[in-house]
């Protein structure tokens, strides 16, 4: 039996080792991302171009980026690091920063300058380095899209202010189960100026005037957690509006051809980008794909596939038309400037401060 | 059963009622698995019966969830992980639970009370418990992400049933066999292998069986450890589930369920076996 | 054949010893030596039977669970970042600001930490630790420490002009209440309890009590999937346990089926039918019972996670009740009948009682396993058919909340192990049977 026992032990280790041995010699890269259409447009923009550079290299793709907090602690207190890259949100990035557990970077060393010359950090969108360990690498924002078919022609909601008015509007409405976002607009609703937005949510009382202004639809409200599945409510019928990634709606809109609209009025924006683990295995192949990958015209290529906006200035003359649908790209970004008329910028900092309290009682209001 | 002549209407109303009520269980317990089936040959893509369909028009009808699911490589590469990891791990659980379900099984057998408990303890402990802890352990030993890990932890969670089954064909099971076979001059092993075997493998299979589909089942301890590499047909299901749910899910759910139809009907067949077997020995 | 084996062991240990002492064996043992080595050889055999899968056990199973339930009350972030720090507050009476020998020990501290190896710093982790008692204390820290090689004395202005929260009391009372290896704190926060200025507990702000309603809506949802699966199993139970048994096994499959087929397929079958462009709505509508407009919400709220939970776990409750019914023998009712009893108080004083082995079992079964489910809630609960797991998921997967996730994932284990003592020992996990 003993003798069984080790058989099967040296099999499942043969099996094993064969399996990562075979992909070693050439670079592995596993980069961890948000899957769906926007794992999609990194692939086409950048991990097939430089796979096709660099035919040394095979890049896996993790569709981790929700959990990607725990996966590098994990790894980095285990000391065995298995992710190159990782794709995450500033505030993520910025607790994991203070963790120690992903790298420092040094813009201009690490990142190529605009055609023209100009030094990364001036190139990159101003506040978008504000970390020091998040390379940006687009703006999105977190929009409401509705769907028209649900309402009379003659009074369709067109600003944020109609999401929470149920009298006029009335049906079920998917908005994202944190609270980030959802308290912005709650104020702004309540006619707080996209500016001051956080000063009074910074305060007890602001916080539950926005409380408050939330309770008036709670019971219209259906809670999405990933981002696919706020578009896949709207096309499944089971809402009439919904909050979600500008991206994520239109690859619904233009690409699945779903019948939906988006609202700009008070769209969230806020970068995402990419980090890069401590003591990962791969570190100077990454810093080569990473190299690439943020130029300028590399950004802009992304914009072919999914509509958000590049993270480098330069890169904004440059988006062109999207690469299956041929239609012009410029007006979808949220930065184009039709688009760009109330935005409400995500404060990080203040998000990584007051974010666990804030879920707490966000939460708390979500079991009432 | 016939209904007896005494009954009076009431008895009868009551008799009709009963069954009603009680096919109407049975229908909620499987029409809802049934129902995927016809609608994963659905053209259009929709979870409903298309007019098409209920007209059993053939253009209501095609394979091409079907082609969606065998045409796209992250579903073969589930397939192919979920029978290795399946198969891995069945293999350690089948044989480490038979092993423990002998010693538990001799009256010997020290503090039995106590490391059943252990034994089967991975059955009882919710798998959340479970995943999180393998996910913090699992990180720490470098097993993260790796099929040894996957298969460490589905073979974990599958040793109970072998040993609950094992245990109970040994139950049945006349000691004095292996006695008489030691008498007459057989080796141990040679009297597992001859006496032992034969008699408890109905138990052993259906453990097998038990641990296979535990293991080609669970999703929560695949999410928690193992990696994209390792993403089985269960762990691409949640995806397809929570990120777009197509017609293509159904399809690889009816595959599913001819699975648990040979696989039910193997352990079907198995039990009887072993009634039969364990019905002519005397003790 | 039972009675030579016990015989045989009567020889070893029984009443006959004295008389097997003078016995030798064919090598001059004496038996009764003989008889204790064979017994010894047996007993190290079964062990060694065991040992394999008893150290895997321990190993993968339990030996993680625990380590898990150890984050739990390890609390050694603040000890690691502020030693000086520390040791200066211990005669700190906590009532106003420190002095300026804790800044001073705080910016020593602080130094200390930048000439470390960035993996190794101690005051990133710190500033999150502090962060889960209070509120923008991580920024004061980050903040902080970039700056802290710039400080000159008196530290405690510099401190204070860096983030207001190091002019404040509570700030420093957490450092020290939590500068300790050990804590209860993450326990204090998984019961809604918060520390109070005085350092008693006290529950939290009402509008920030989270987990214990949501272990109440736990067990309140297992609590009616039980009474859902007890009243669809038990009539089919009882059916199937009056049919011959051809019959019987052939409606069995009925119950065997779902069993064996995949958990996430059942859960899809369920977003077939309820979601609103689903099965049942769209059959409502085109028979005209409900309108276009007024689909029923059946998925993504509670109905969901208790609809199909109950059709997952239903097997869990037919099967224990099923092989009960069929060893009660119908001569009790005809019995009962014939001395008079009519047929409700028949089955009521005398059939259901001797059902109650088989409900304890089921019940217990289906119990234990909703109350920890993950997956179901996950894909069809929405918001509020989530469980305690789905929040232990979330502490260790996103918010990074390790101590919290285990503390809560300490209190469920307990709460379940608890459970099946109990169920143990009233109804015995014999009758924990597959198939």
């Amino acid at each position: 039996m003993k003798s069984t026992l080790k058989l099967i032990g040296a099999s499942t280790a043969a099996s094993v080792i064969a399996m990562s041995a075979a992909a070693d010699d050439p670079v592995s890269l596993t980069i961890v991302s948000w899957g769906g259409a926007y794992t999609e447009s990194q692939v086409r923009a950048y991990h097939e171009p430089w796979m096709e550079m660099n035919p040394h290299v095979t890049i896996i793709n993790d569709d981790g980026s929700a959990n990607a907090l725990a996966g590098l602690r994990a790894q980095s207190q285990a000391g065995n690091v298995t992710w190159d890259l990782v794709d995450m949100l500033p505030s993520d990035a910025q607790l994991a920063c203070d963790e120690g557990i992903i790298m420092e970077i040094d813009v201009d060393e690490m990142l190529a300058p605009a055609p023209d010359g100009t030094p990364a950090s001036e190139d990159f969108l101003p506040g978008s380095l504000d970390g020091d360990c998040f390379i940006p690498q687009i703006v999105y924002s977190t929009v409401l899209t509705i769907r028209p078919g649900a309402f009379p022609e003659d009074n369709q909601p067109s600003t944020i202010a109609d999401l929470f008015d149920t009298e006029n509007f009335p049906g079920r409405r998917a908005l994202q189960d944190r609270p980030g976002t959802n308290l912005e607009w709650a104020l702004y609703a309540d006619g707080v100026a996209p500016e001051d937005i956080y000063d009074v949510l910074a305060t007890p009382e602001g916080v539950d005037r926005a409380f408050a202004k939330l309770d008036t639809i709670k019971d219209d409200i259906v809670f999405w957690t990933e981002g696919a599945q706020a578009p896949q409510l709207l096309a499944d019928g089971e809402v009439v509006m919904a909050t979600g990634y500008n991206g994520r709606m239109f690859d619904a809109i233009e690409v699945e051809g779903m019948d939906a609209e988006i609202v700009w009025d008070g769209q969230v924006v806020e970068w995402d980008g990419w980090v890069v683990p401590a003591d990962g295995q791969n570190i100077d192949a990454v810093m080569e794909y990473l190299y690439f990958a943020t130029d300028t015209q590399r950004l802009a290529d992304q914009a072919q596939f999914i509509s958000y906006g590049p993270a480098r200035a330069s890169s904004a003359a440059l988006v062109g038309e999207h690469a299956d649908l041929g239609i012009d790209m410029a007006p979808h970004m949220p930065t184009a400037p039709e688009n760009y008329f109330a935005p409400i910028i995500l404060d990080n900092d203040f998000w990584v401060d007051f974010g666990d309290e804030l879920r707490e009682r966000f939460a708390n209001w979500m079991l009432q | 059963m016939s209904m007896p002549a005494y009954y009076t209407t009431k008895d009868k109303v009551w008799h009709y009622t009963f069954r009603v009520i009680c096919f109407a269980i049975f229908f909620f317990l499987l029409a809802p698995i049934l129902i995927m089936i016809p609608l994963s040959f659905n053209a259009a893509p929709f979870f409903t019966f298309t007019r098409e369909m209920l007209t059993l028009n053939p253009e209501g009808f095609s394979m091409r969830w079907y082609e969606d699911f065998l045409g796209s490589a992250s579903w073969r590469r589930s397939i192919q992980n979920s029978f290795l990891i399946g198969i891995s791990a069945t293999i350690v659980s089948t044989v480490l639970g038979t092993l423990a379900a002998l010693g538990l099984s001799r009256s010997e057998m020290p503090a039995k009370g106590l490391i059943m408990g252990i034994l089967i303890s991975p059955m009882i402990v919710p798998l959340i418990i479970s995943a999180a802890g393998m996910f913090f352990f699992f990180s720490s030993v470098n097993l993260a992400g790796t099929y040894l890990g996957v298969v460490l932890a589905h073979a974990a969670l599958g040793t109970p049933f072998v040993v609950i089954t094992v245990t109970a064909t040994l139950v049945g099971f006349d000691h004095s066999l292996t006695r008489a076979a030691a008498n007459l001059g057989a080796s141990p092993t040679r009297t597992f292998f001859k006496i032992t075997m034969p008699l408890i493998l109905p138990g052993v299979i259906s453990g097998a069986l038990f641990a296979f589909i535990t293991s080609f089942d669970e999703i929560v301890v695949v999410l928690f450890v193992a990696g994209p590499e390792q993403r089985t047909i269960p762990r691409e299901m949640w995806s397809g589930i929570r990120e777009d749910i197509s017609p293509t899910i159904l399809a690889v759910a009816t595959i599913l369920v001819l699975i648990s139809v040979a696989l039910l009907t193997v352990v079907e067949l198995l039990r009887r076996r072993g009634e039969r077997l364990r019905g002519m020995s005397p003790g | 054949m039972a009675q030579a084996d016990a015989s045989m062991m009567d020889a070893g240990q029984g009443p006959a010893r004295a008389e097997t002492e003078k016995l030798v064996t064919s090598d001059g043992t004496p038996l009764k030596r003989a008889l204790e080595r064979a017994e010894r050889q047996r007993k190290i055999a079964a062990v060694g039977l065991v040992a394999p899968l008893l150290i895997f056990l321990l190993t993968v199973f339990i030996w993680p669970i625990a380590q898990m339930m150890w984050l739990s009350v390890k609390n050694d972030q603040i000890v690691d970042a502020l030693p000086r720090t520390l040791q200066e507050l211990q005669t700190w009476d906590g009532q106003d600001l420190p002095g300026e020998n804790v800044y001073a020990a705080l910016h020593a501290d602080m130094m200390e930490d930048l000439e470390r190896d960035r993996r190794d710093r101690k005051t990133g982790p710190m500033g999150i630790r502090l962060n889960y008692e209070l509120s923008a204390a991580r920024s004061a820290v980050s903040r902080t420490s970039r700056n802290v090689d710039e400080f000159e004395a008196p530290y405690k202005d510099a401190f204070m002009d860096a983030h207001r929260l190091w002019g404040d009391p509570a700030l420093w009372r957490v450092i020290k209440r939590e500068g300790r290896p050990l804590t209860a704190s993450y326990y204090v926060a998984a019961l809604d309890r918060e520390y109070a200025e005085d350092g008693s507990i006290v529950q939290r702000d009402e509008n920030r009590r989270i987990y214990v309603p949501l272990f109440g809506r736990t067990l309140y949802l297992s609590v009616v999937i039980t009474a859902m699966t007890f009243l669809l199993g038990f009539p089919i139970a009882y059916y199937m346990s009056i049919l011959p048994m051809r019959q019987a096994n052939l409606l069995m499959i009925c119950v065997l089926l779902p069993f064996w087929t995949s958990l996430l397929v059942r859960t899809s079958a369920w977003i077939v039918l309820l979601q609103q462009q689903g099965v049942i709505n769209s059959g409502l509508v085109a028979a005209g019972i409900i309108d276009d407009g007024s689909r029923l919400s059946m998925i993504y709220n509670q109905t969901g996670t208790i609809v199909a939970m109950t059709h997952i776990l239903l097997p869990f409750m037919v099967l224990p009740l099923y092989s009960v019914m069929r060893t009660i023998p119908p001569s009790y009712m005809r019995a009962a009948k014939s001395l008079g009893a009519t047929p409700s108080t028949a089955f009521r004083r005398v059939y259901f009682p001797q059902t109650l082995p088989g409900i304890g079992a089921g019940g217990v079964l289906v119990f234990i396993i909703s109350i920890g489910y993950y997956i179901t809630p996950a894909l069809v609960g929405g918001q509020s058919g989530r469980m305690i797991s789905n929040e232990i998921a979330r502490h260790i997967q996103q918010s990074l909340n390790w101590g919290l996730a285990a503390a809560l994932g300490t209190m469920l284990l307990v709460g379940v192990l608890i459970l099946y003592w109990l169920f143990n020992r009233f109804v015995g996990s014999d009758s924990l049977k597959f198939g």
